[in-house]
C-alpha cells in the first residue's frame, strides 16, 4: 500500500512544530516521544502500521480549531482518530502528519430526554450513550460489534452499523446535528435538535467522509425507548440456498426483524468451540432472527417465521424462552470474530454487500476461492441487508501470506461489485480498499466525488492517502473542458 | 423562457447541461414541473424537463429496492409497490394541490430533489434516507454516479444526500434507486379530544417516548379539525390531537389500547381504523387544512419538538395566524395572511433561540424573488455553500437562484 510520499522540508521541523503544538495544547497534550507514539501506529487494520510525526490531543474545540489552522497555514497533514478501532485503516498515521487525538473529548453535554436526543461530544463511546440514557428505559440504536470502545464520532466519520440496524437504520439515519471544525480552522454547525437541516444535506454528507472533510467536534443523536421485549429465533438449514431463501421469505412476507444474522459452517463451529452457544453442528447455514416489541407482536412473529422456516426446510427451529436463551443464541454470534481469531494466527475481516439473492452463488465462488488460494474462509453476515463479513484465516509468520489473503480479500470484493453490490458496508474504504475504488466508480464519478472534497479542503491537508486511489489538485479537477457548438438535438422537441 | 429540452435519455442530459455550461445559458430543471411554484423562482433562458425519462427500470420486492428514471411519476411508483404491499416508508407528500395544481403529478425526482417527507418522518426518515444510489449530470455537463442499490454501502461520499434537498441546483439526475418497505398490515389512530397546544404537545412527547412505536403525532386547533373528511375529526368539536400505530394486528390492537390507557388522564379519546386513519394522515402530509384558504402564505417550519408550540405563539401574536403541527411538535405547518415581507422576519427571529429552520411553502412569485424562501445561513455555513455548489455547477446553469440569490 503507498501512502502520500513524505515532506521532507515538513519532518525536519518536527521540533518546531511539536513547540507550536504544545503552545495551543499545553502540558501532556502533544505526544512527539517516539516510544509513547507506538499506541497510535495502527488502528483495527493491524497490517498496516506507520508511527505519526507528533499526535496532539486537544480538550476544547478552540484547540481544535487553532490546531487545523495552524496546519493548514503550515501546509501539514492532518489524521483525526477516534478509538482507533476502524478496520479499514482510516485512522492510519502519516509520517509526515499530526495525528489528532479526540479521546479527551469524553464528555456528554446534554441529554433531552423531551426531544429524545443527546448532545455529546465525539470521543464519548457508543454504548456510553446508551449508558446515559437507559435509567429512563432509552437507547441508541446503531450498534456496532465494537461498542465498548468506539467513539460515536468516529461512528459518524465511517457511518457504523450493528445488528439492529435492518430495522433501526444506521448511523446517518440516527444523526441530528454536528458540529465540525474545517482545515481552516472554521467552526461550523449543522442541524442541530429539529429534523432536516435545511440548506445541502452536509450532514448526510459528512457521514461516512471517513474524516476527510473535517473534525467533529460535538455530535447530537436521536434516541430511542427500548422495545418491551425481545426473543430471538436459532434456525439451521442444510444449505446456504435454503438459508438464503429463508431471508428473502421472511421480508416477502412484509416482516422486517429486529436483527438477522446468518453463518456458515465455518463461523458455526468456530463460535460453538469458544462459546458453547448451543449450535447445531450438523447444518450448513444458521441464522439467527431476532424480534423485538410488545409480547403480543413478538410472539406473533415467532409462530410466522417458524412456519416459513419449517417451509424453507430449517432442520433446526428453536425459540428462546427467556432473556438468558436469548442472550445465549447471541453469544456465538458476537464472538465469531475471536472465536476465529483461536482457530487462526491471523484473520482478515472483509465487509462487501451484495444483493440477498446473489449469496449463493456468492458463497460458492468464495468457496473456489478458498481452495485456490490456499487459505480458509469464514463466514458471517448481516442476512437482512446483504452485508457480509467473510473472514480469511492466515498467518503473517508465513511468508507471503497476508499478501495472499489480501490478494483473496480483493478478489472477494470484486465478486460483490460484479453482482451488484459495494466494496464496504460499514467499515469504510480507509487505506484498504483504496486502490479498489476503480472497481466501482469510474474517472468521472471519482473527480466528483473529489470536488467535493475540494469544497472543504483544497490543499488535501485532511486525511490524505485515504478513500481516493489517485490525488489530483483542486485546480485540475475545477477546470471545465468546454466545447461550445451547436444547440444540442435540434431535431427533438424543445417547447 | 424561450424553450424547453426534453431529453429522452442521460446521454440527451449531458448534451444539454455541456451546451448550457459552454454558453453560460442557464436551465430551469424541471421533473413534471408539479413543484415548479416552491423555491424562488429562477431566472433561465431554457428549461430542462425530465419527464421523459421514466419508467421502473428494477424493483425487487423481496430484496426492498426500486429503481426507475428520475422524471417517473411518483404516483406510478407507489402504485407497482402497492401490488406488492410495499411502499415508500418516508411518506412524500403530495404539494399539487397545495401549489394550486393537479395531486398526483410529481416525479420520484422531484420528491427527492426536495427532501419531502410526510408524518412518518419521526419514525421511518425523510427521502434522504431511503436514497441508495443516483446517476446523475452535473452542471459541468458530465455524467456521475454515487452509491448502489444495497443498504449497507459506505463507499465513498454519500452524493444521495446532496442531492436529496438541493432542489437540482447541483446536478440534474437521471436514474436513481430507494429502498422500499413493506406496507403495514394495519394501522390504528388514537384520537385526543380538545386539548391546548401545550397539553398536546405533552401528550405527543409522552406518546413518542413510549415505546409503542407511534409513526405520526400530530395536533389540529379546532378550526382546522373541523375541515377534515373524517368524521370522528371534524364532528370532535374542538381541537384533535392524533397518535398512529401501525403494525401487525396483535401488535397494533395492543399498542392502541395502551396508549389510550396511558394517557387516560388527559380525558376523551377516540380512535381511527384503517380507513379513516389512512384520510386523516394523507390530510396532514399534503396540507390539505391549507388547500383549502389558497390566498394565505404557507411556511414549513422545522423546530426541536418542545419549542413547536413558543414558535406558533410568538407567531400567532397580533396576526390572524393558523397553524397545526405534525412530528409531535417538531414541524409546524403555518398559514399567514398575504404581507410584503411574507412574515420572514418574525418568524426567524422567533427561530433564532431553539434553532430550527422555516421554508416559504406557498406564496407569489414577487414575494418568492423578495424574501428568503429558504432559512438564511451564517457567513462560514453560506460559504461552504457556496464552495459545494462551485465543484457541481461551477458556472451556475441549473436552476441558478432557486435556493439563494446568486447561487
Ligand atoms: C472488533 C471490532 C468490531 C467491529 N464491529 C463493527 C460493526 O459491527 N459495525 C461497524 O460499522 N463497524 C465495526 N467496527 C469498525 C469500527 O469500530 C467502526 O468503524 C468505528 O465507528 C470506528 O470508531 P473509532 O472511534 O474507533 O474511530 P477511528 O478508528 O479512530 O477512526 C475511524 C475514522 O474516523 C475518523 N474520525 C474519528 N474521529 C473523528 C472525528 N472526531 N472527526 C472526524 N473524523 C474522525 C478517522 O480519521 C478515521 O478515518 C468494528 C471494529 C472492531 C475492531
Ligand atoms: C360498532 C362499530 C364501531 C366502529 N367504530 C369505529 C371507530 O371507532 N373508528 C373508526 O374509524 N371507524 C369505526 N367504525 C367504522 C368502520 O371500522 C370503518 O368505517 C370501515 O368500514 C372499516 O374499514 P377499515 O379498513 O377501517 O376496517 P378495519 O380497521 O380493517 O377493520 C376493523 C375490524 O372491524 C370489522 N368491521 C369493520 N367495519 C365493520 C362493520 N361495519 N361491522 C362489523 N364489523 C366491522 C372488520 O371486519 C375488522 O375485523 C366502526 C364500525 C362499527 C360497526
Amino acid at each position: 500500500m503507498k501512502m502520500p510520499e513524505p515532506d521532507a522540508t515538513v519532518l525536519a521541523r518536527r521540533r518546531e512544530i511539536a513547540r507550536a503544538l504544545n503552545a495551543i495544547v499545553p502540558g501532556e497534550g502533544v505526544i512527539a516521544d517516539r516510544d509513547e507514539l507506538a499506541v497510535y501506529e495502527s488502528d483495527g487494520l493491524t497490517a498496516y502500521r506507520q508511527r505519526p510525526m507528533v499526535a496532539v490531543l486537544p480538550e476544547t474545540v478552540e484547540q481544535v480549531s487553532r490546531i487545523l489552522a495552524y496546519c493548514n497555514a503550515e501546509g501539514i497533514k492532518v489524521v483525526p482518530r477516534g478509538a482507533g478501532t476502524s478496520l479499514s485503516g482510516g485512522a492510519l498515521p502519516l509520517a509526515d502528519g499530526v495525528l489528532l487525538c479526540m479521546a479527551r473529548f469524553n464528555r456528554i453535554l446534554d441529554i433531552d430526554f423531551a426531544n429524545r436526543c443527546v448532545v455529546a461530544q465525539p470521543g464519548v463511546t457508543n454504548l456510553g450513550i446508551t449508558k446515559a440514557v437507559e435509567s429512563e428505559g432509552f437507547y441508541y440504536a446503531p450498534d456496532p460489534s465494537s461498542q465498548i470502545a468506539c467513539t460515536i464520532g468516529g461512528n459518524v466519520a465511517e457511518n457504523s452499523g450493528g445488528v439492529h440496524c435492518l430495522k433501526y437504520g444506521l448511523t446517518t439515519n440516527n444523526l441530528l446535528g454536528l458540529e465540525m471544525v474545517l482545515i481552516d480552522g472554521t467552526v461550523v454547525r449543522l442541524g442541530g435538535r429539529h429534523l432536516d437541516a435545511g440548506g445541502y444535506d452536509l450532514l448526510g454528507l459528512m457521514t461516512g467522509s471517513e474524516g476527510l472533510l473535517g473534525v467533529i467536534t460535538e455530535v447530537t443523536v436521536r434516541i430511542l425507548q427500548a422495545p418491551e421485549t425481545a426473543r430471538a429465533l436459532l434456525l439451521g438449514f442444510p444449505t446456504n440456498e435454503a438459508g438464503g431463501n429463508c431471508v428473502a421469505a421472511i421480508i416477502g412476507a412484509g416482516i422486517i426483524p429486529g436483527g438477522m444474522e446468518m453463518m456458515d459452517r465455518a463461523a458455526i463451529h468456530a463460535a460453538e468451540d469458544f462459546v458453547q452457544a448451543g449450535y447445531p453442528l450438523d447444518v450448513e447455514s444458521l441464522l439467527i432472527v431476532e424480534l423485538d416489541g410488545p409480547e403480543a407482536e413478538v410472539d406473533d412473529l415467532i409462530a410466522r417465521i417458524s412456519a416459513i422456516a419449517a417451509n424453507c426446510g430449517a432442520v433446526t427451529s428453536r425459540a428462546s424462552e427467556s432473556e438468558e436463551e436469548r442472550l445465549k443464541f447471541w453469544a456465538g454470534r458476537k464472538a465469531a470474530f475471536p472465536a476465529v481469531g483461536r482457530i487462526s494466527p491471523d484473520y482478515y475481516c472483509m465487509d462487501g454487500t451484495i444483493p440477498r439473492h446473489r449469496l449463493p452463488e456468492v458463497l460458492k465462488r468464495m468457496a473456489e476461492m478458498s481452495a485456490r488460494y490456499g487459505l480458509r474462509v469464514a463466514n458471517v453476515f448481516h442476512a437482512g441487508d446483504g452485508n457480509l463479513h467473510p473472514l480469511i484465516l492466515y498467518d503473517a509468520n508465513n511468508p507471503g501470506e497476508l499478501e495472499n489473503a489480501e490478494a483473496f480479500g480483493a478478489e472477494i470484493l470484486r465478486l460483490c461489485v460484479e453482482v451488484g453490490g459495494v466494496l464496504t458496508g460499514e467499515h469504510g474504504v480507509g487505506v484498504e480498499k483504496r486502490d479498489l475504488m476503480g472497481t466501482m466508480f469510474s474517472e468521472a464519478d471519482l473527480a466528483q466525488q473529489q470536488r467535493v472534497k475540494c469544497a472543504f479542503d483544497p490543499d488535501s491537508l485532511l486525511n490524505p492517502g485515504k478513500m481516493f486511489p489517485v490525488l489530483h489538485r483542486c485546480a485540475e479537477l475545477g477546470r471545465m473542458h468546454i466545447s461550445r457548438g451547436q444547440i444540442p438535438f435540434p431535431d427533438l422537441p424543445r417547447f | 423562457m424561450t424553450g424547453i429540452f426534453r431529453p429522452e435519455n442521460a446521454a440527451q442530459v449531458v448534451e444539454a447541461v455541456a451546451w448550457a455550461a459552454a454558453e453560460e445559458e442557464p436551465l430551469e430543471v424541471l421533473g413534471r414541473a408539479s413543484k415548479r411554484a416552491f423555491g424562488r423562482p429562477v431566472q433561465a433562458g431554457h428549461g430542462l424537463e425530465l419527464s421523459g425519462l421514466a419508467g421502473i427500470t428494477l424493483y425487487e420486492a423481496e430484496e426492498l429496492v426500486l429503481s426507475a428514471r428520475a422524471g417517473t411519476p411518483i404516483a406510478e411508483i407507489e402504485a407497482a409497490l402497492a401490488e406488492k404491499n410495499q411502499e415508500l416508508a418516508f411518506e412524500p407528500p403530495d404539494l399539487g394541490p397545495l401549489l394550486g395544481g393537479e395531486a398526483g403529478a410529481g416525479s420520484i425526482g422531484g420528491v427527492l430533489a426536495c427532501n419531502l417527507a410526510g408524518p412518518r418522518r419521526i419514525k421511518a426518515g425523510a427521502a434522504r434516507d431511503h436514497f441508495l444510489g443516483v446517476s446523475a449530470v452535473s452542471g459541468r455537463g458530465e455524467a456521475f454516479k454515487s452509491g448502489g442499490r444495497v443498504v449497507k454501502n459506505v463507499t465513498g461520499y454519500d452524493l444521495c444526500k446532496l442531492m436529496a434537498g438541493s432542489y437540482g441546483t447541483l446536478a440534474a439526475m437521471t436514474d436513481v434507486t430507494v429502498k422500499v418497505l413493506p406496507a403495514a398490515e394495519k394501522t390504528r389512530t388514537v384520537l385526543l379530544l380538545g386539548l391546548d397546544d401545550g397539553k398536546a404537545l405533552a401528550a405527543m412527547t409522552r406518546a413518542l417516548g413510549s415505546a409503542h412505536e407511534v409513526s405520526g403525532a400530530a395536533h389540529l386547533p379546532a378550526a382546522l379539525a373541523a375541515d377534515s373528511e373524517v368524521s370522528y375529526v371534524r364532528e370532535a368539536g374542538g381541537a384533535v390531537t392524533a397518535l398512529r400505530v401501525e403494525g401487525t394486528g396483535p401488535s397494533v390492537e395492543y399498542r392502541c389500547a395502551a396508549l389510550r390507557r396511558e394517557l387516560a388522564e388527559l380525558g376523551e379519546s377516540e380512535e381511527l381504523h384503517d380507513r379513516n386513519s389512512a384520510v386523516f394522515w394523507q390530510e396532514v402530509r399534503d396540507v390539505r387544512p391549507f388547500v383549502t384558504r389558497p390566498e394565505r402564505l404557507v411556511w414549513r417550519v422545522s423546530v426541536p419538538p418542545q419549542a413547536g408550540p413558543a414558535v406558533a405563539g410568538a407567531l400567532a401574536q397580533g396576526q390572524d395566524a393558523l397553524a397545526y403541527y405534525d412530528w409531535g411538535g417538531g414541524l409546524l405547518w403555518l398559514a399567514l395572511p398575504p404581507s410584503k415581507d411574507g412574515g420572514h422576519v418574525g418568524l426567524r427571529a422567533a427561530l433564532s433561540d431553539c434553532g430550527g429552520h422555516a421554508t416559504l411553502v406557498r406564496g407569489p412569485e414577487t414575494l418568492r424573488a423578495a424574501v428568503p424562501v429558504f432559512q438564511p445561513q451564517d457567513p462560514a455555513m453560506a460559504a461552504l455553500t457556496r464552495r459545494v455548489k462551485d465543484g457541481f455547477d461551477p458556472r451556475r446553469v441549473l436552476n441558478p437562484g432557486r435556493m439563494v440569490a446568486g447561487l
